[in-house]
């Protein structure tokens, strides 16, 4: 069943345009529970109260304020942020395009598929021009109330926009330090390298399913029809750091045997 | 009402996510699980004007509006409108896979093979249970390889598939998207594109050459509304306008608009958790060498919070902020 399109915008590629509907490209089927009152099985909800006097406050009437310095903030007029929110647009500006790939995915937040919006023409050729060069888009948008910046990306003559996430959310590995220790022995370094051969693979995202999410419903479906759900429990497994080799030589061994039966 | 679920137990982002093992063959690598992305923007506090004083948020029970504790809430799953199953987290552990406290890596694949689109967010994996030679080995041999380790396993009542990842020495765990989860252009109902008029295709790529550079400047990425709001509240608190001071009991964190009045820093809490395991049973010299490092990067790691302070205040920012900035456009 085709989805709906979430926005309308109009991708800005210099002085060219490009009429674009967006349509998410993920679909999480995830299990959502709801909180529960426990003695009534109502639903519970959230209210806001002052710190002070306990008093139930409604959310109109709450002030924003930003904390400066331990024990300080300012307060902020609703009139205030107002004025800091982003203008609506239906502009999609490419500020510049860079080698694809050259955006870590690290950056990732969330893709959506792009949809020609009329216009098929403009939308076919900035897809491929953009294959042929192999270059991606760094673009930039305000939607429902929101600035975005993100990867434009043109794959098999589709244009995909991939929200990024802003330079502050992301931890650069870079800046840590790793953990250090007594040189490591090559003999082990090699076993686990052959370890890591033998358990090579293609990847093939396909053959993995959340089965998790099926256990957990057949739980509730158990339940609902008064029966007793079964109780497992799980002891975990633990290698001595003396042990390592043992474990590298004997996991190596298991699998030559494994290999040859 | 979707995130509900999640409010009861909001990581602090100081506590791992989650602990337990990695496993490749018969070699067990114990590691804590922190999150490698931080919430974006400042959060602003909820304040009652009158009384100036913070607010909290309560849960009660929607029939009654009787306030609740923690202990007389549980989960319900609606098998129809209205109408719930209640589900324990007994119950929701109890199903889990045998190896739930387990990351068992049976496939090894090359990490260029991975598809960007699958990764959903990244975690930081320190070695935990006092040493780190194991933790070592499997970063090493997985950098020296340049493969990835993929497995799936339950977090907080979910299934993730995720890939295992070694850079810097430091293991990293990418949860991905599951196959069913993504979308094809067909699923979406893009029809075929038409082949597109070469003069058309020719405009683009002129275009396209016009406005490349070389390096993503990922300042780009800066939050511009951050930004503006930390300027508004620099102005603001030079004139004295409606500044106030905090209550005391509300200094501590808890409900009040979502974040805590003071932010601890992640990279901190990483670090040190990095440099913990192993060095601890060393000769006293190393512990020493630990410890300064981690101050350093204590001090070259200012959170969102004390850089955006130290802005509005006037102080140039750390160095580091902006290599932080730069650092995801390098290339693999």
């Amino acid at each position: 069943m085709a989805a709906r399109a979430i926005w309308k915008g109009i991708v800005h590629v210099g002085t060219l345009q490009v009429p674009v509907k967006l349509y998410s490209a993920v679909q999480d089927h995830s299990i959502r529970f709801r909180l529960l009152h426990k003695t009534d099985h109502a639903p519970v909800k959230q209210q806001l109260v002052s710190s002070v006097s306990g008093d139930v406050v409604t959310y109109e009437s709450v002030r924003k304020a930003f904390p400066i310095a331990r024990g300080r903030m300012v307060m902020l007029a609703a009139e205030e942020l107002e004025k800091l929110t982003p203008e609506e647009s239906r502009d999609i500006e490419v500020a510049r395009f860079v080698d694809s790939g050259a955006i870590d995915h690290r950056w990732y937040e969330r893709a959506y598929y792009l949809g020609p919006d009329g216009n098929e023409r403009a939308y076919a050729a900035a897809a491929e021009a953009m294959e042929k060069k192999q270059k991606e888009g760094l673009a930039k948008w305000v939607m429902r109330g929101k600035s975005y910046v993100g990867a434009l990306r043109a794959e098999d003559g589709y244009l995909m926009l991939i929200a990024l996430r802003h330079a502050e959310e992301v931890i650069d590995a870079a800046a840590l330090t790793p953990p250090t220790g007594r040189p490591l022995a090559e003999r082990e370094l090699e076993m686990a390298e052959q370890l890591l051969s033998a358990l090579h693979g293609a990847f093939d995202p396909a053959q993995f399913h959340d089965e998790y999410r099926a256990r957990v419903i057949d739980l509730v479906e158990t339940k609902a029809a008064g029966k007793k759900p079964k109780i497992a429990k799980f002891q975990p497994r633990k290698t001595k750091e003396d042990q390592i080799t043992d474990a590298l030589e004997a996991s190596l061994a298991g699998m030559k045997r494994k290999a040859r039966g | 009402m979707a995130d509900e679920d999640d409010d009861l137990e909001q990581p602090a982002g100081l506590r791992p996510f989650w602990s337990g093992t990695i496993t490749f063959g018969l070699v067990t690598v114990p590691v804590a699980l922190f999150t490698a992305t931080r919430p974006r923007g400042v959060s602003l506090r909820m304040i009652e004007p009158e009384t100036q004083s913070t607010i909290q948020r309560r849960y009660v029970c929607s029939k009654d509006e009787e306030p609740l504790d923690n202990d007389d809430i549980v989960r319900g799953y609606e098998i129809e409108k209205g109408k719930f199953v209640v589900v324990t987290d007994y119950e929701l552990s109890a199903i889990e896979p045998r190896k739930s406290r387990e990351i068992d890596l049976r496939l090894f694949v090359d990490r260029d093979e991975i598809d960007p689109m699958y990764f959903e967010r990244a975690y930081f994996l320190v070695p935990a249970g006092g040493t780190n030679k194991a933790y070592r080995l499997l970063a090493e041999a997985m950098q020296r390889t340049k493969q990835a380790g993929i497995a799936t396993f339950v977090m907080r009542a979910k299934e993730y598939l995720v890939a295992i990842l070694a850079e810097n020495g430091i293991l990293r765990a990418e949860t991905l998207r599951f196959a069913d989860d993504l979308r094809s252009p067909e699923d979406v109902g893009l029809d075929d594109i038409p082949k597109p008029a070469g003069a058309d295709v020719k405009k683009f790529e002129e275009q396209i050459a016009r406005h490349t550079k070389k390096q993503v400047d990922l300042h780009d990425l800066l939050d511009d509304y951050t930004e503006q709001l930390e300027k508004l509240v620099a102005q603001k608190e030079k004139k004295g306008d409606h500044v106030i001071g905090m209550p005391e009991e509300s200094s501590g964190g808890g409900g009040a608009g979502g974040g805590g009045a003071e932010v601890v820093d992640l990279l901190q809490v990483l670090s040190r958790s990095l440099g913990e395991a192993g060095a601890v049973r060393k000769s006293p010299k190393k512990t020493t060498t630990t410890a300064k490092r981690s101050s350093g990067t204590k001090r070259a790691s200012s959170t969102k919070r004390t850089s955006s302070a130290k802005r509005a205040s006037g102080t140039k920012r750390a160095p580091t902020t902006k290599a932080r900035k730069t650092a995801g456009a390098k290339k693999r």
